[in-house]
């Protein structure tokens, strides 16, 4: 992958509340997917992680009890089951293969061709995989919060500009736009919303809970 | 739940990423180079390097009050803020292997790996976290890079210096306690002119460092 074609980055109050720990889970698997794909936005959450270590250093202390140094340094050899590490795996960053639990997306169909898979959808958001045809247009829609869209595979343009792989569009409730997939491949999105998406003439507005779009 | 189906066996050793070859131990060591690197940092390498028990009670011994006291101010129990700091502590010990000198200094790792376990305990689910970038640990430690990013480090913290208290405790909060997201946004995560600027000359050598070992 040519990682210098990204050219759309993650902003940097997002980066420090991913550093910080403030963001909802399913922004954090966006940021850390892209984070895997981009060393610029990797070098930013090390700044953000050497902001945050100033910090440590200079906390006030509070003192330990007696023994739990012991405790930890009796434990220093003892067994552990370590945790399960998840490489990329295919389009699929590890923070996202970790989201699917090494499985493949069971994709669904939503009409014109495109499928997606839901990853997750609660009351903190949603996240899914997005699948669209190459060249297909995607509904125009508008957006009721803050939506994060990934590229992994392929490219769609709108009328904010292009997105290749790797490319992070933000979308909020000012952003309406039509999304059309590149011609040369099926474009693959993360795509990440806290709030439902507006759309146009796509499906029912009734019909869209069912979806939980 | 999890499957260790993509895991190859060296990856399931307890440190983490295989070593390449002998290349830690050929050459000069950064500890004996350059009394000027940190102590922590030094530390860090040892126990990365050489599973050096006494340098990690010096790291424990450094850290552990910090964390516990930044975990008591963000509302945890003495008790929940100290099992918070055994499963740190243990992290460090655990994944040393994941320690870059580089790209962080020993405080920005440990504060990274406490604020995942703060935040998995209190979500109780694995917070997203970005892949280990390859091989980059097992690069020669190079004092002057390390020191390079030291340097930078001192900048910013005279920087942080340089604020009144509320600018300070502000900032502070964003990186230490607990603020929602909703709050972060509203601070656009980092209002204050010189801090930014000093993230960002921060950044800029660090994307430079990124972009030389890539």
């Amino acid at each position: 992958m040519n990682m210098s074609a990204i050219t759309h980055h993650i902003p940097d109050h997002l980066l420090a509340a991913y550093a910080a720990g403030s963001l909802s889970d399913t922004f954090a698997l966006v940021v850390a997917t892209h984070i895997s794909m981009c060393q610029h936005c990797r070098a930013g959450l090390e700044a953000h992680h050497m902001t945050g270590g100033i910090f440590l250093e200079d906390a006030p202390a509070q003192a330990i009890s007696a023994g739990l140094k012991a405790d930890i340094l009796a434990q220093l050899d003892a067994p552990y089951r370590p945790e399960p590490v998840y490489e990329r795996r295919g389009v699929y960053p590890g923070p996202l293969n970790a989201a699917l639990k090494a499985q493949d997306p069971t994709w669904k169909k939503l009409g014109m061709g495109v499928h997606q898979s839901i990853l997750s959808a609660g009351s903190e958001g949603s996240v899914r995989l997005l699948w669209i045809p190459a060249g297909q247009k995607m509904p125009d829609h508008g957006h009721n919060g803050l939506e994060l869209t990934l590229v992994l595979q392929g490219s769609f343009s709108d009328e904010t500009g292009f997105y290749g792989t790797g490319d992070l569009e933000i979308g909020d409730e000012h952003l309406e736009h039509t999304p059309i997939a590149g011609p040369d491949m099926p474009c693959i999105c993360l795509a990440a919303t806290d709030a439902p998406l507006r759309l146009k003439g796509f499906m029912p507005r009734l019909l869209q809970p069912l979806f939980r779009i | 739940m999890m499957t260790q189906v993509l895991i190859s066996p060296a990856r399931r050793a307890t440190t983490g990423k295989p070593r390449v070859g002998q290349a830690k131990n050929s050459g000069r060591s950064v500890s004996e180079d350059n009394s000027n690197i940190s102590d922590q940092t030094k530390q860090l390498l040892a126990v990365r390097d050489q599973r050096d028990k006494t340098a990690f009670a010096a790291l424990f011994d450094y850290f552990a009050p910090r964390l516990k006291g930044v975990l008591m101010r963000s509302g945890c129990s003495g008790a929940q803020a100290e099992e918070i700091v055994q499963d740190v502590m243990l992290t460090v010990w655990r994944k040393a292997a994941q320690f870059d000198p580089h790209r962080a200094q020993a405080s920005a790792w440990i504060y990274q790996i406490g604020r995942n376990r703060h935040i998995d305990m209190l979500r109780k689910t694995n917070r997203p976290q970005p892949e280990e970038p390859d091989g980059m640990a097992d690069v020669e430690p190079d004092a002057s890079q390390i020191l390079a990013l030291q340097q930078e480090a001192g900048h910013l913290k005279a920087a942080i210096q340089t604020l009144n208290d509320d600018q300070r405790d502000v900032i502070e909060r964003a990186y230490l306690g607990e603020l929602s997201h909703q709050e972060i946004s509203a601070q656009t995560g980092l209002p204050l002119g010189t801090i930014k600027s000093r993230i960002r000359l921060g950044l800029e050598r660090l994307r430079h460092e990124l972009k030389g070992l890539r």
